[in-house]
């Protein structure tokens, strides 16, 4: 197959998704709304917000408790989604699949319970200048817990990863690796597959986090050999409150439980408790049963619409996104990283950000202002934010131009 | 009916000529020679930070004050504007200023009977339309509540 005639079929297939998504069919202040902000949360379609409510409607109860039917059902459509989630990511075994309240708790379940039993002084902790808080401040709480020290790895102009001051960094002290897949506020995509093997010819364990990977490529846990891959539900058309910790089984088996409550013990008693088996040791007390099964739904939608449909689409409109905005007298692009995902970071003359966003609003176009908790990125470019547009499958190419016009607009406001 | 329909305003009723001009010519931005109270002001959702240094004497008269800092057209405004107007007042007028302005910017009415004429603070009335704003347009005014109360915290709008 030729790549026009992927595209063309991309195309068809992603063009007709837009409808699937209820929230963008509304105007924001006498506009037609353009929804350029799904790096922060992505709108939900019909399937997700269908499943939750048909789940609520007939099926809730408990899981993994009563004997009577809706227990029952609601212990089938929670673990049904466990397994959606398995084959989306390809792990070998929903065993390997915690469900989390997001990345952000996926990433302090590894800090707390992977690596504080194992930190000590001496030891370090291993990250980047490209992460977000949430790959960021659990580690700093770990290594403040126990003596640990956190290292930086640095970045280049363009936004991209300095592999080889990386590699470099991978000392024998290391005792993990916690790496973003994609950027945030840059939408640099990392080489994560190479990055995971290199840790791994020096025994050093990685993290990746994941949240703004999975919206938009292909993920295969299995393929790219991570240790733990972190994600959440909201970034790929899911509810909020939802997320997945992956782990590779033999290091989650040998992992004390996070939290304790009901659901992840076999059997308590007062001289003490012998824990449930994986996942379930790391899901204490009630889940977010209607979140996951949400969760679960999101997962199917993006199977069906493929991947590989969703990347290329993206693909094509970051590249006329990038195009359009590069063209516009003034602007400042961060974040130019040779391999990026439809994310694009900018400054517009001395306009400040949250002017932009304003003035951008005004027009019905949605896009992110502010630090995109990535601090250390904004000071990195000494910037003190930046204004993001961020692209999901169900924009287009009318979205962009409505974004440069808005920005039009506001460069003349500001002339 | 769409909440937009409600919003027919332009958006230049926001950023008025007087707002632009505050906020690209900032007055009295720098420091004070003598400084006698001064606050941070710190809007963590943004990141717009100023600090506002004041000269009071001791008839309580504002003789001096200017701010640094950066932050969004509204916030630096708003601060230039502040500024401005407090130059000569006594803190008690300051106060009555600062009451009416967050009135003003929160719709609702400044608390006790003294009727303030706002002049060209005015301007800042469009801010009130945009409801995520109004905290980069108070920010310098709740750091001028900060130093003249002297608080050793930096002013916060959360």
């Amino acid at each position: 197959m030729t790549h026009a005639q992927q595209l063309t079929e991309a195309q068809s297939v992603v063009a007709a998704c837009r409808a699937d998504f209820p929230a963008l069919d509304q105007d924001v202040n006498g506009h037609r709304l353009v929804y350029l902000d799904s790096a922060a949360s992505a709108q939900q379609p019909s399937a997700v917000i269908d499943a939750i409510a048909h789940y609520e409607r007939h099926d809730h109860a408990n899981v993994h408790r009563g004997v009577h039917t809706l227990s029952h059902r609601a212990t089938d459509a929670y673990e049904g989604a466990r397994e959606t989630l398995r084959a989306f990511i390809n792990a070998a075994s929903t065993t390997e699949v915690v469900f989390t309240s997001g990345t952000t708790e996926s990433i302090n379940l590894v800090a707390q319970s992977f690596c504080r039993p194992k930190l000590g002084p001496g030891d370090k902790v291993l990250i980047t200048h490209l992460e977000h808080h949430a790959n960021i401040v659990p580690w700093q709480l770990v290594c403040e817990q126990t003596g640990a020290e956190l290292v930086v790895a640095p970045i280049n102009d363009r936004g991209e990863l300095e592999l080889d001051a990386l590699y470099a960094l991978m000392d024998d002290a290391v005792r993990l690796l916690a790496v973003s897949h994609v950027s945030n506020a840059l939408g640099t995509i990392n080489p994560i597959k190479d990055i995971i093997a290199k840790a791994h010819s020096r025994d050093i364990p990685v993290l990746v986090d994941g949240a703004q990977g999975v919206p938009h490529m292909k993920v295969d846990v299995r393929d790219l050999d991570c240790d733990f891959y972190a994600f959440s539900g909201h970034k790929m058309f899911g509810p909020t409150g939802t997320g997945v910790l992956y782990g590779k089984e033999s290091l989650l088996d040998a992992m004390p439980p996070y939290q304790g409550g009901g659901d992840m013990i076999l059997e308590v008693s007062f001289s003490g408790t012998t824990f449930n088996e994986l996942p379930y040791k790391f899901e204490a007390g009630t889940p977010n049963i209607s979140g996951v099964v949400g969760f679960g739904a999101a997962a199917k939608y993006l199977e069906d619409l493929g991947m590989q449909n969703v990347e290329a689409w993206e693909n094509e409109l970051s590249h006329y996104m990038t195009q359009q905005l590069a063209a516009i007298d003034g602007i400042r692009l961060i974040g130019t990283a040779k391999h990026k995902a439809s994310v694009q970071s900018f400054l517009l003359g001395d306009i400040h950000p949250h002017d932009l966003g304003t003035i951008l609003d005004h027009q019905g176009v949605a896009i992110r202002t502010g630090h995109h908790c990535a601090m250390p990125v904004m000071e990195f470019f000494g910037v003190p934010g930046t204004a993001r547009a961020s692209l999901a499958l169900y924009n287009n190419f009318d979205d962009v131009d409505r974004l440069v016009s808005a920005l039009d607009k506001a460069l003349e406001i500001f002339a | 009916m769409t909440a937009g329909s409600l919003h027919t305003d332009d958006v230049r009723d926001l950023y008025r000529d007087l707002i632009l001009d505050h906020a690209r010519n900032p007055r009295h931005f720098g420091k004070l020679d003598h400084t006698t109270h001064s606050a941070e002001g710190i809007n963590p959702l943004c990141g717009d930070k100023l600090r506002l240094y004041l000269d009071v004497d001791a008839d309580e008269t504002i003789k001096g004050a200017a701010f640094e800092g950066s932050g969004c057209a509204i916030s630096v405004a708003s601060a230039s504007l502040l500024t401005d107007t407090v130059i000569g007042l006594s803190s008690e007028d300051a106060m009555a200023i600062f009451d009416a302005v967050t009135a003003q910017l929160s719709g609702g009415d400044a608390p006790g009977d003294r009727k303030v004429d706002l002049g060209k603070l005015r301007a800042l009335a469009g801010v009130r339309e945009y409801p995520t704003r109004v905290k980069c347009a108070t920010l310098a005014w709740h750091a001028l509540k900060s130093a003249l109360r002297q608080d050793t915290a930096p002013a916060s709008t959360e």
